[in-house]
């Protein structure tokens, strides 16, 4: 060996074939980002060999110049509106329209396989230039997307020969009660998932029945309420070797036949590990799945409005292997008892409310969560809704869990106090923070002042995403987090006494981050446009209420909405009249 | 703000000691202002903050039915019950599905109806082709809308009654 020289012990004397060899073992966005930085020939063969891109902000590049830094791009995924959008707080027609994307990908003939889309407008027109411009397209995941018919969804289901996945969650569909899933020709034989469930019209069962009667490698299958109970029997008896189920109508006459055969075929399915749906149910009819309750480890009853607590515990002692549940609060403190005491592998509960606007009814306190705190030391991931919490719960909580990555926590009543002690929960979200070194992500609630902050400042170094509401005293709340949290990298706050001083404070940190969201609190319009124009790499936006048309010129005018993100490209093109980019 | 003479500036940015009577008042009143101005709009006379509690957009619309009193259309049907006196009637509109339906009529009648192997009634209903069905077999949503009349039937009648029979056949062994 040569050690005297350095371009002897270069690893540029590997053939780039066997580099990209090397760099075909690193799937971590992260580390493939890194690997381009070493030096300009890494660059230029990861470039052309990175299939997968994700981006977190649409906004943040343009379709053009990742198709030009990427050109072997395989599979993208998308995500679009902040997350604040989910409830309402973002007007319509805000933004996030995947149609460009589609239109460049498919002028530049980008082999594309594989879309996934969270909250971006998507329109049917956009869905019928996919289905034609990509032969080889796979995948299509939808989460929380809006903008398409039942037409759109035709054109995917006639068009991708070799389609594996359409996966649809939770979006806002028009129904043109069309034949969609008709639309499958009989040479599609390669479906592995098919997600429908948030469709609401009616659906063409015989076309359903022969679709999954004709394909082999169905491993998911989640049906939408006009899938009735019959149909699902039949489904199951084409389709044992499904690993995943979301049931439609679950409603029948226990006493019937169609009941016994259903019951017969569940139990030839014991391949399942997932089920969900119950859209509709009888809880007559919940005995059927207990065979095949042992296996579970994903189950979402949290659509199932009809059951109620005992029949939820009934059917949770059958679940020992549970990792995942989400569940309505109908279950009660001491539903989730039983879920403590029969789940001890539970690593993620998401408890929901099944009357969010009737906060004096919550089912669930802070008893429930210490029980399963208690119970389940994996948990690692928390959403719970809840009538009322206290200092000393989230103590223990903290003391019994120590795994956790994502913890939100909402109380309905958003400035709730510890109703023992009538102090702010700054104590308990403290101690939470202290002992979960690896929290990734916190949604606060109740009663909190700028001590909660001081605590996550000093002790969530990890802490990658936070959503405050109705919390802190002043703007030292706000500067506690953004000088303490190295790792931020999404903060959303709503209805907080923090300003214009917090804001401008630290104005380089945002380059840190993908995106900052603000709205009713203390900044001025003058405030964001010194920010904007000190920060050329961020887009600041102010989002009018629908009553402005006019925007108020004065500086010294708070803003309603404010959404900033850093970005390659500038200010975005196609912002409507009430975004304001300043 | 209620609480005065207590030495403090009243200003929009308040500083108080932590869990102080002041902090409560101040981001209660900001919060109650929210929800009175919502309750005004609606007039449900439940507080409700846009965007609170954070349940996305999607569950709130599919899971709790829209509380926004979007629902105006009435679905009242007779309910009849073999053995009881009186028939009453029922919103269908009211109710989320075939098991909040079966709690509703569980009140109305006092009978157990939900418990499927103890249970001795059948619940049957008209629909608009004049035949009497199952109530169960289809979406919830088709069944408010074809739903005439329900009849809580005695389980020990249902094998010499055929619920698909011709009207006629049905007419004469209905008990009007």
């Amino acid at each position: 060996m040569f050690w005297g020289s350095r371009k002897t012990i270069d690893m540029n004397y590997f053939p780039d074939e066997v580099l990209e060899h090397v760099f075909d073992f690193i799937t971590s966005h992260k580390d493939r980002n890194s690997v381009s930085l070493v030096c300009k020939s890494w660059y230029k063969i990861e470039k052309y060999s990175r299939q997968r891109v994700f981006l977190g902000n649409c906004y943040s590049i343009s379709p053009e110049r990742l198709i030009a830094r990427f050109p072997g791009l395989k599979s993208l995924t998308l995500k679009g509106k902040p997350h604040f959008a989910d409830f309402n707080l973002v007007p319509d027609d805000w933004g996030g329209f995947l149609y460009p994307w589609i239109k460049a990908m498919a002028k530049s003939r980008i082999g594309l396989e594989e879309l996934r889309l969270k909250r971006m407008v998507v329109s049917d027109e956009s869905l019928e230039l996919l289905s034609e411009s990509f032969p080889n397209f796979k995948s299509l995941v939808l989460v929380s997307c809006e903008g398409f018919t039942t037409d759109g969804l035709a054109a995917i289901a006639a068009n991708c020969r070799f389609l594996r996945e359409l996966d649809l969650q939770e979006n806002e569909v028009e129904d043109h009660r069309g034949h969609w899933l008709s639309c499958f020709p009989e040479s599609c034989t390669s479906l592995v998932s098919l997600n429908f469930a948030c469709l609401k019209g009616e659906i063409n069962l015989a076309s359903l029945e022969r679709l999954v009667a004709r394909s082999p490698n169905l491993k998911s299958l989640r049906l939408n309420r006009a899938v009735p109970f019959d149909t699902l029997q039949r489904l199951l008896i084409r389709a044992p070797q499904l690993v995943d189920l979301g049931t439609g109508s679950y409603v029948h006459d226990p006493s019937s036949e169609a009941y016994n055969k259903l019951k017969a075929a569940i139990q030839n399915c014991n391949s399942i590990r997932s089920l969900s749906g119950f859209l509709e149910v009888a809880p007559c009819c919940m005995s059927a799945i207990y065979p095949i309750c042992e296996n579970l480890t994903f189950l979402n009853l949290s659509y199932a409005a009809g059951l109620q607590s005992n029949e939820l515990t009934k059917l949770i002692h059958h679940c020992r292997k549970l990792q995942r549940l989400w569940i309505l609060d109908c279950i009660g403190d001491k539903g989730l008892g039983v879920v403590a005491s029969t789940c001890k592998e539970l690593q993620e509960l998401r408890v929901f409310p099944s009357d969010p606007f009737d906060a004096g009814n919550a089912a669930v306190t802070e008893e429930g969560l210490v029980l399963i705190s208690a119970g389940c030391p994996k948990l690692n991931s928390l959403l719970y809704f809840c009538q009322q919490m206290t200092n000393a719960a989230l103590i223990t909580v903290a003391k019994n869990c120590t795994n956790f990555i994502r913890f939100r926590l909402c109380i309905l009543d958003p400035i709730k106090p510890d109703p023992v002690t009538n102090q702010p929960l700054d104590e308990g979200f403290g101690a939470i923070v202290r002992s979960c070194k690896g929290l990734k992500r916190l949604s606060l609630s109740g009663l909190l002042t700028d001590q909660v902050f001081y605590y996550i400042g000093m002790y969530a170094k990890k802490l990658e995403m936070l959503s405050i509401a109705f919390a802190g005293n002043s703007d030292k709340g706000m500067l506690y987090v953004l000088n303490g949290c190295k790792k931020l990298r999404k903060l959303e706050i709503r209805d907080c006494p923090f300003g214009d001083t917090a804001l401008l404070e630290d104005m380089g940190k945002y380059e840190t981050m993908r995106s900052l969201w603000m709205s009713t609190c203390e900044v001025t319009l003058g405030a964001c446009k010194v920010l904007a124009k000190k920060m050329p790499s961020l887009n600041v936006e102010i989002i009018n209420g629908s009553e402005q048309t006019e925007f108020n010129l004065d500086d010294r005018q708070k803003v309603d909405k404010m959404y900033l993100y850093r970005t390659l490209v500038g200010h975005r093109k196609d912002a409507p009249e009430f975004v304001w980019l300043l | 703000m209620e609480k005065e003479g207590l030495g403090f500036e009243i200003t929009e940015l308040r500083l108080g000691l932590p869990g102080g009577g002041e902090i409560k008042n101040e981001k209660k009143r900001v919060f109650s202002e929210i929800s009175e101005e919502e309750e005004n709009g609606k007039g449900n006379g439940k507080s409700q903050v846009v965007g609170w509690p954070p349940v996305c957009s999607y569950r709130r619309k599919n899971s709790f039915g829209d509380k926004d009193g979007s629902k105006t259309s009435k679905f009242y049907v007779k309910v009849s019950m073999d053995g009881a006196p009186f028939l009453r009637k029922i919103d269908l509109a009211l109710h989320k599905g075939y098991s909040d339906l079966a709690t509703a009529l569980e009140k109305l009648f006092g009978e157990v109806l939900k418990d499927a192997d103890s249970c001795e009634f059948v619940p049957i209903y008209e629909d608009k082709d004049g035949d009497w069905m199952l109530a169960g077999d289809v979406p919830w949503e088709m069944f408010i809308e074809s739903c005439k009349r329900l009849r809580i039937m005695k389980r020990s009648d249902v094998k010499g009654f055929g619920v698909l029979q011709p009207r006629e056949a049905v007419k004469g062994t209905l008990k009007e």
